[in-house]
Formats: structure tokens, sequence, C-alpha cells
């Protein structure tokens, strides 16, 4: 990228060319090549010798001495966000389910009953750095809902923007109940409200998020969120352990350190490209404040994929390897020890690993796109005995 | 009315001026005070303008002045390099008021030779880039580069134009025609510097601040430049000879300080990469600026001194913009500049334009400006420039 643009400039010299004695010796060739002037030029090139020298030796003392340099924590944001005024925690999203209210239909199965309000808000990104976001309930990503499999959800969505919005979730259920423009309901007004009801199914890490139109511009906004169905043991008698640490409250659930990530990045600037990407939306978060690991207990990431503009995502976990669940729709690992897994955008899957003997200490996890981690999706876990 | 009032007592006439004063300052007021724009419902968000206006490269990094040109005060929230966010200080730090300036502090690794590119992110989110073509460390205030740059601009100014003083003995051997073709040759020259110091000074007008209106700096700073010489030069009637060979020096010195500072800013932004090739480029394209001044002198005999005067002019000017672009550039100051040359040169252009067509009133056989001879003499002198140009292209 930097040779091609150098490469551009008029004078058509080597890109390297930037110390002058080097391109003085291209430019004299180049003369003498031409015959053109041969004799002036050797003359002048005599002439001018102590400028050149004196000039090309000077850089010399002041090269890059990189040990001046704090090469190491250079590579971040600076300052701190203020997650009060933002309303949400990244530290606190990671382990915040939002299960509902719980009721009973009349047939008598459980119903899970939520209210997503859309609002717009300027939430701070990074560290003064403030973007105009179109959010549920006021975060990005919206409320972790988690359900269980054969659950009736009735979610009161209620459009307090100042755009017409929807909610499509990623789940089996009827096309009127899709949360898309022209069927069912289709766009909610500004003011107005519509209730989506369905059975949580499959089990696994899914998603909702806004599907008005324009839809890149809705989705990137913030209207997005994690949508999680644990599986219903009595369901799955052949893996009745893995449902079972699975779903929420289980006592095998217990001892597993759950937290959700969404991978994310928002446009600042209108030109179809990020200018910050992260898990769960500030830069840098878990970089500044790490994720506490208890090293003895596994850990379980239901990670998810709502960046915009760029065609997939990725997480890399350092100095370990992980279980990969794709879509969370099955019960054994769709990928056994890997250390990188790749997203395209809205795919999603739960990581099983853990840290259990492992030397105590930071250890990174991020994109393993480094474009996406140096503007922001690298973090570390702090693993403590 | 202004029979009248010229016949007022003092106090009456204030009061005539203080009148309308006073309305102005209520007119502000009151336009403050009502918000006359809010029924259109004018709460558009803050223009964000941010102009790098010099760089600094160092052992510690980069280095960016920086100025605000807003409608609000802005905040520089983040600073990525090469698609990186990465740590920096804010010096001063805060918000910047309009037109206020900070140097923002960012220390990175950067690889000699190869291209950085530095983004500045506002509050808002807005990006402001500012590309470093070349890195290379920027010339530090040191003795030995002081002379080193002041050699560079003696080889681009002063050398070249004595060079071209050495053709006086042969151009007073020409005859009358000659002398006319000669003058001709001026103006096509100095045509050719005019629209290549505008186009400079626009140019780098363009960099500057939006506020500072550079590019309008630039044809004021030339109209006036042009109405004071043509004034100053006329107090005395025409000038010509020794005179007119003065003011030529001195417009194509404000031209060479123009060039001088074109050189040493690209040494100090790394991005001369011709290196002494350059140096023979100017020293040619020069040497007819040489020449140009020598013509109005063929008529009489001239004083060596006023020679040496003539190149010092001329020529010196070089040294002073290498300096002023190698340690202290910004590209208002340096617009302005290139807009004085441009009268500059103007003014000259008119002046032996005038002494050419006296000199071809005088001339029988030609009898009229508008001579083949003078055609030729005019499209060589550009021709001539613009060939040299060639090899000088910072």
């Amino acid at each position: 990228m930097a040779n091609t643009k150098a490469g551009k400039k008029e004078d058509g010299s080597a890109p390297t060319g930037g110390v002058p004695t080097m391109s003085a010796d291209n430019g004299r060739r180049a003369l003498l090549r031409n015959g053109l002037l041969g004799g002036a030029a050797f003359l002048v090139s005599q002439i001018t010798r102590p400028f050149v020298e004196a000039y090309a030796q000077a850089p010399e003392l002041d090269r890059p001495g990189h040990e001046h340099v704090e090469a190491h924590g250079g590579m971040t944001t600076v300052g701190t966000v203020d997650h009060a005024r933002n309303g949400f925690d990244p530290s606190v999203i990671l382990t915040d389910w939002d299960t509902g209210r719980s009721g009973e239909t009349s047939d008598g199965k459980r119903l899970r009953e939520f209210t997503l309000t859309a609002i717009d808000k300027e939430i701070e990104i990074a560290p003064g750095l403030f973007f105009p976001a179109w959010t549920y309930n006021g975060r990005v990503p919206g409320p972790t809902i988690r359900v269980t499999e054969g659950d009736r959800v009735r979610i009161h969505f209620v459009n307090g923007g100042s755009h017409p919005h929807t909610i499509h979730f990623h789940g089996i259920h009827s096309a009127e109940m899709d949360g898309v423009p022209n069927f069912g309901r289709g766009m909610i007004n500004p003011g107005e409200g519509f209730t989506y009801e369905f059975d949580a199914f499959p089990f696994g890490s899914h998603l909702y998020h806004c599907h008005a139109i324009p839809l890149k511009r809705h989705i990137h906004k913030g209207l997005y969120g994690s949508f999680i169905v644990d599986p219903d043991p009595a369901l799955h008698p052949e893996h009745k352990e893995a449902a079972m640490s699975r779903l929420l409250g289980a006592p095998e659930n217990d001892r597993w350190q759950e937290l959700v990530m969404v991978m994310n990045g928002f446009d600042t600037n209108f030109d179809d490209e990020n200018e910050v990407y992260a898990a769960n939306t500030i830069a840098h978060a878990y970089m500044k404040r790490p994720i506490h690991i208890e090293r003895d207990r596994p850990v379980r990431i239901y990670l998810s994929n709502m960046v915009e503009f760029d065609l997939v995502n990725s997480f890399h976990l350092h100095a370990n390897f992980f279980d990969y669940y794709d879509h969370g729709t099955t019960l054994t690992p769709t990928h056994r020890t890997i250390d990188t897994v790749m997203q395209c955008q809205a795919q999603r899957g739960i990581l099983e690993f853990s840290f259990e003997g492992f030397e105590p200490g930071q250890y990174m996890f991020h994109a393993h796109q480094s474009e996406f981690a140096e503007l922001g999706w690298m973090s570390l876990f702090e693993v403590v005995a | 009315m202004s029979e009248r009032s010229l016949g007022m007592p003092t106090r009456a006439r204030w009061l005539l001026a203080v009148l309308p004063l006073g309305l102005v300052v209520g007119l502000v007021w009151f336009y403050l005070a009502t918000d006359p724009l809010e029924p259109l419902g004018a709460s558009a968000p803050p223009v964000e303008e941010l102009t790098v206006e010099r760089s600094v490269i160092d052992d510690r990094g980069f280095h960016l002045h920086v100025r605000a040109d807003g409608s609000e005060p802005m905040r520089i929230a983040q600073v990525q390099v090469d698609g990186a966010y990465w740590e920096f200080d804010l010096e001063p730090a805060g918000a910047l008021a309009r037109l206020e300036s900070a140097w923002v502090h960012i220390p990175y690794p950067w690889v000699e030779g190869e291209t950085h590119l530095v983004s500045l992110v506002t509050g808002s989110g807005l990006i402001f880039e500012h590309e470093i073509p070349v890195a290379i460390a920027t010339p530090t205030f040191t003795l030995s580069r002081l002379l080193a740059f002041a050699l560079l601009g003696l080889y681009v100014g002063v050398v070249p134009v004595s060079l071209g003083l050495l053709f006086y003995p042969y151009l007073k051997t020409l005859g009358a025609r000659g002398l006319q073709f000669l003058l001709a040759l001026t103006i096509g020259l100095l045509a050719f510097l005019l629209v290549d110091t505008l186009q400079e000074g626009l140019e780098l007008a363009a960099a500057a601040a939006a506020a500072f209106q550079a590019q309008a700096v630039v044809w004021l700073a030339a109209a006036l430049t042009f109405l004071g010489l043509l004034v100053a030069g006329r107090r005395s009637g025409q000038p010509r000879g020794a005179a007119l060979a003065y003011f030529l020096a001195l417009g194509i010195g404000l031209h060479n300080l123009g060039e001088g500072l074109a050189i040493g800013a690209a040494f100090a932004v790394g991005e001369v990469a011709l290196g002494s090739f350059l140096v023979i480029g100017f020293t040619l394209h020069n040497i007819t600026e040489g020449i140009g001044i020598a013509a109005p002198l063929t008529q009489r005999r001239s004083a060596f001194w006023t020679f040496v005067g003539l190149a010092a002019l001329a020529g010196l000017p070089a040294v002073l913009g290498t300096w002023f672009g190698a340690f202290a550039y910004a590209p208002q100051w340096a617009a302005l500049f290139l807009g004085i040359g441009a009268g500059a040169i103007l003014q000259v252009i008119v002046e032996v334009a005038a002494y050419l067509s006296s000199l071809a009133s005088q001339d029988e056989r030609a009898g009229n400006w508008w001579s083949f001879t003078n055609l030729a003499g005019v499209a060589t002198g550009i021709v001539v420039m613009y060939l040299t140009a060639f090899l000088v292209s910072v």
C-alpha cells in the first residue's frame, strides 16, 4: 500500500528514494542515459556534493530509534469512555442476560415477555468519539434475550425513535412475525408499536436486528442484539449433559463462565468503512479493563458478528484453543481444537475452552484481521488462579 | 446635504458618523438576541474543518501542527496512524476554538522512506487525513543544515542569474532588433513565471485553513503589490536602464523566493528525489532570468557593482526561501509571498513592455511593437522556460 502510493510520485523515482543521495544517483544515471548534459550533471553534482552529503548524513542521527517509542503501548485509543453517560457498560453486557417476565400461555406453555424500545441515542464508542446511534433500550448491542427451547416468546416492540423500525428475529417462525417490510405488520412507524410472538426454536446462539430499509444503515446504527435459546435437556437425552450445561439456572451451567460478545463496527464519517471495530461496541474496552476469568472454570462465549461493510469478522484466542459450535445449534462441536474462527455477517457460534492449569496472567483475543484489531477489536482475558 | 454638513460644527459631524455605527451595533445585538434563523429550523450540525499546516518527523514520532477552522470548537478525539488507533498528546490539550492551533504529538515507530497516513478523528467521527509521502526525519535547525540550504539557494538562485548576466557583453553587440527580441524574450519568460507563481500560490492557498481565504489573499497581494510597485516605479518617470533592471531583479527575486520555498519544503518532507538533477534544472531555468535582467542595461554602460547587486536581488531570496521552506513552513504565509511575487512580476511585465514599445517607436524600420521579432521573442521566452521547467518538477 505504502509503496504503491509512493510509486505514484510524479518524478517516477523508486519509492525507496527518499534519501537524497540515492535519488541523486538515480537522477544522475537517468541523465547520463539520456546523453543530455552529462558533463554538466557531473560538474553540478561535484559542486552540490557537500550539500547532498551534509543533508544525507544528518537524518542518520535522527533515524527513528525505536527504543524511544513506546511501541507496545502505543497502539491504543487515548482516554476513557464514560459508561455511565452511555447508560451501558461493555463489562456488564458480557453477562447481562435478559430472561424477560415469566408467565404461562393458555395452553400451558412457559411464556417469556420482553419489551424492546427503539431509542435514538448518541453513544460514546471510543474515548471522546460520539456516534449518533439507534438503539434497542438505549444500548448497543441491545439486551441479550435468553430463553429456553420451546418457550413462547412475546416481544412488545415500541418505536420511540425517529424512523420506522422493525425487529427481525433469527429463528423459526411465521412470515407474519418476520419483522420485515411489507409482510405481516411490516415497518413500525415512530410512536407506534407491535408485538412479535413465536416459539423459541431451534436452540442456539441467535440474533435479532432491525430489518427496516435501508438495511445497512439501520443495522450498523446499532439496532441488533443477541438472542440465545438454551436447549431443553428433556428433548436431547443423547446429549443430556451438554444440554444441561447450557441451560441457564441448571447446576451444571453454574460452573461455566458464560460471556456474550457481539462483534460490531461503526462508520462515523459515512464512507462505508468502519472507523471503530469492537466486541460489544466500545473500542479497546476489554484491553483497558481485561475480562476476569477464573482459571479452573470452563469458559463459554456466545459470539456473533454484526459488523457492516466488511464481509467477515473473526475471533482469535491467544495461547489456547477452543471447540466451536456453528450457530450453537448442535450439542457436539462442529470444529474441534481451533484457535481462530471466521464469521460472515450475522453468523454466530458458541466457543468453549478452558484455561485450567494455565499460568495466571493476561491472554489476548482479537479479530485476526489486523485492521479490525488495530481499530479497536483487541481484548484481554485476565486469568486468575 | 454634504454642502450643509460642511458648515456644521465638529461635534455634530461626529454624530453623523456615530449614529450609523450605533445602528450597526444595535442590529448585531438584535440579531444575536432574537435568533431570526430559529424559524428556519437551522439546527445544522457544526461544520468541522481541520488543516495540518506543518508536520515534523523525528525520533520520537510525528508532530503535526493543526489548525481548527469550523463554526464551533472541535475536539480531536482519537488519532489513527496507518489505520490503527495510536497514542497521542495534544498541546495544548482540549477543544480547539475557531482558528486555534495545536500540536499533535504521536509517538510512532515510522519506517524511513515509506508512506504513512495519519487520520485525525474528531469527536463527531469526522476524519481529517494527512499523508506523509516519504517519511524522513525533518531537518532540524543546525548550522551545517542552515549552510547546506544556503548553498542550495545560491546554486538555484544567485549562480544561474549570474551566469545569465555573463551574456551581457554579447548582448551589447546586438543591434536594435536584437535588443527588441531580447526584451520580448524577457516578457515571455516573465509571463511564464507569472503563471507559475500564481499557480503555486493558489495551490498552497488551497492547503491552508479555509478561514484565511488564502486564495483571495494571493490575488489581493498580487494586485496590491503590482499597483504599489507600479506607483513607486513611476515616481520619476517610466523606469528604464538600471532602474528597470532592478525592478526585473526584484520581481524575479520574489519568484525565486517561492522556488526556494518549494525546494526547502520538499526536502523537509522528503519529497525531493531528484537530488542534484533538480539543481541542474533550476540552473538552466534561471539562466534565462539573468539574460532578461541584463537586457535593459545594453544601451548604456553599467558598473560591475550593478551586476552584483542585480544578481543578489534576484538570487538571494532563493536562500531565504529554502530556509523558510525547510524550517518554518506554513502554507498561508507561503501563499502570501507567492502572491506578492506574482504582483511584482506583473509590474515588470508592464514596464518591460512599455520600454519595448518606446524602443519600437524609435526604430524606423520596425516602427511598430507588433513585429515578428517581438512575437518570436515572447514565444522563445515562454518555450525556453517551459522546456527547462521539465527539469524542475518538485
